[in-house]
């Protein structure tokens, strides 16, 4: 083999080595869900939109169940769990709940926390507890334990046929309303359900409970 | 060893044993490391001790203090012997300039090797029994050890407060004031606390680090640790235990109160939570949804359950 063959080889083996490394990195280090931007207020409120999908037919784990965000800027819905909001602000969330019932592990997380009023409007309703075992109507929770926000998500009836793929357009649901106020502070606020809804996962708390993107996230408040 | 040193070749004019122009190195050495020695150990009970961790807002993270100190005060004297005969050999025992001559042949002195191995010994087999010792009493009560714990206060009515470790928060039920439960850590000073930990998801550990407890929190375990408060003030409690993906979240702040500031708290927080107490489950001392009826009617009633209050049957589609 010739010098110069033997030197272009070399390149090619050094250029497809770093390439790979750099592949890596921002595939699996720096890539993950998109970040949904609601730091342009409206009267000093933001308002946000989510929806929990009994599947993500989306993704490559299709009977996972996951959170969905409507974007502010093209109103469709994305699949993340990331968002940022101004610091100080009203945010009014309304989540759509597409999922069934899974009873809480713990029906302490039954209380609505955090809230303004410390209660959240289920189809119009104030509710500030929801009771998962009394007659399985919560399906997940959307809770912030930084700021101490705890909502159960009320479900559908026992009997309703849930929406087959995701994101959800049509189909039995509840809404559940409320609003909170976001810390002054700039800095990540993670957000979960509570509800161990990792179906094929011992006692539910793999899979989606444990991945950003399904149903757990980050909140960033920004200053 | 320190006989060794007046033994040992200093140079071109080191002649060697029974050299009688030779200094007594030995002595030498053991009066600098006695006087470093006495000097370090009192600097480090009266000056650095009472600031080692954990500090001594309650009787075990106190007693913890004390271990650290008896263990800082023994190790002390051994390091500086260490130090302070290599120092000695660095300066004393030198090759000086011109010194071309070999040193006089090493031979063992049973004496010396006699003292050190004894020396040793009753230092490890003293923090043995030390340390053994300090499990069995109030010192060592901050660990959790089990369901039947080795010590408890004579006498004394403690505060029972359960820490219920889940992914990724601690909540704290106090069964002596109506069971309820809540994500805040209060506690009565002078007044003793028995802690039951458990977990109802994976494994926690329960780390209230100025308060001198850390117990593990496994699921169907009643983990039991005592400490008693000695100080009002904050205490940081912290997850011990790689617990899942927001492991390194899971921390919040308990408060020592004083006891009419608690019992205040404590019966304003029971009203307050009263309507999500009387759907809680009866007080246990673990969780075990297995023996709850509420939780497997409402399974059963979603058509998720396994088997006798297990969330998914194990072909629900795969076990991991």
């Amino acid at each position: 083999m010739s010098l110069p063959v033997r030197v272009a080889t070399l390149v090619a083996a050094f250029i497809a080595v770093v390439a790979g490394g750099a592949f890596l990195v921002i595939h699996y280090l720096l890539g993950g869900p998109p970040v949904e931007d609601f730091t342009a207020t409206s009267a000093g409120q933001v308002n946000v939109t989510m929806q929990e999908a009994p599947q993500t037919s989306v993704t490559s784990k299709p009977d996972w169940v996951s959170y969905f965000i409507k974007s502010p800027t093209t109103q469709q819905w994305v699949h993340t769990t990331l968002f940022k909001v101004p610091a100080g602000t009203r945010v009014n969330v309304t989540i759509l709940g597409y999922d069934g019932c899974t009873p809480l592990r713990n029906p302490f997380w039954s209380k609505v926390t955090g809230t303004v009023g410390n209660v959240a409007y289920v189809n119009g309703k104030p509710q500030s507890v929801i009771n998962s075992w009394s007659g399985c109507n919560v399906g997940h929770t959307f809770s912030i334990p930084g700021i101490g926000l705890n909502v159960p998500m009320a479900t559908p009836p026992l009997t309703a046929n849930l929406c087959g793929s995701s994101p959800c357009t049509a189909g039995p649901r509840t809404v559940v309303k409320f609003s909170f106020t976001t810390p002054k502070v700039a800095g990540d606020y993670f957000w979960q359900c509570r509800v161990p809804c990792g179906g094929g996962f011992l006692d539910g708390f793999g899979g989606p409970m444990q991945t950003i993107g399904y149903m757990t996230g980050n909140m960033e408040v920004v200053s | 060893m320190a006989a060794a040193a007046g033994d040992a070749p200093s140079g071109a004019q080191a002649r060697g044993p029974g050299n009688h122009g030779e200094p007594n190195h030995g002595l030498r050495i053991f009066l600098i490391w006695l006087v470093v020695a006495v000097v370090a150990d009192v600097l480090i009970w009266v000056v650095w001790g009472p600031h080692l961790p954990p500090g001594d807002m309650a009787t075990a993270s106190g007693g913890q203090q004390f271990d650290i100190k008896v263990m800082a005060a023994l190790a002390a004297p051994v390091m500086a012997f260490v130090l302070i005969y290599f120092g000695y050999a660095l300066v004393v025992w030198r090759q000086r300039e011109g010194d071309e001559e070999d040193g006089p042949a090493l031979h063992g002195n049973t004496r010396i090797q006699a003292t050190w191995i004894t020396v040793t010994s009753v230092i490890v087999l003293f923090l043995f029994a030390f340390g053994t010792y300090e499990l069995t009493t109030a010192q060592g009560a901050g660990a959790g050890e089990g369901p039947s714990p080795i010590w408890k206060p004579n006498g004394a009515k403690p505060l029972q407060v359960q820490v219920i470790g889940q992914q990724w928060r601690f909540t704290y039920r106090y069964p002596q004031f109506g069971g309820f439960e809540t994500t805040q850590l209060m506690l009565p000073k002078d007044q003793w606390v028995e802690f039951h930990v458990t977990s109802l998801d994976v494994i926690h550990s329960f780390w209230a680090y100025q308060l001198g407890v850390k117990a593990d929190a496994n699921p169907g375990t009643d983990n039991v640790a005592f400490t008693k408060p000695t100080q009002l003030g904050q205490v940081t409690v912290r997850c011990a235990e790689l617990c899942g993906l927001w492991h390194g979240a899971m921390f919040d702040y308990g408060h020592v109160l004083s006891p009419a500031a608690f019992a205040s708290w404590a019966n304003s927080t029971r009203a307050q939570l009263a309507s999500v107490t009387k759907i809680l489950p009866p007080y246990a001392t673990t969780y075990d949804p297995t023996v709850i009826p509420n939780i497997n009617k409402a399974m059963a009633k979603a058509g998720i359950a396994g088997a006798n209050g297990y969330y998914y049957p194990p072909q629900d589609p795969a076990q991991p």
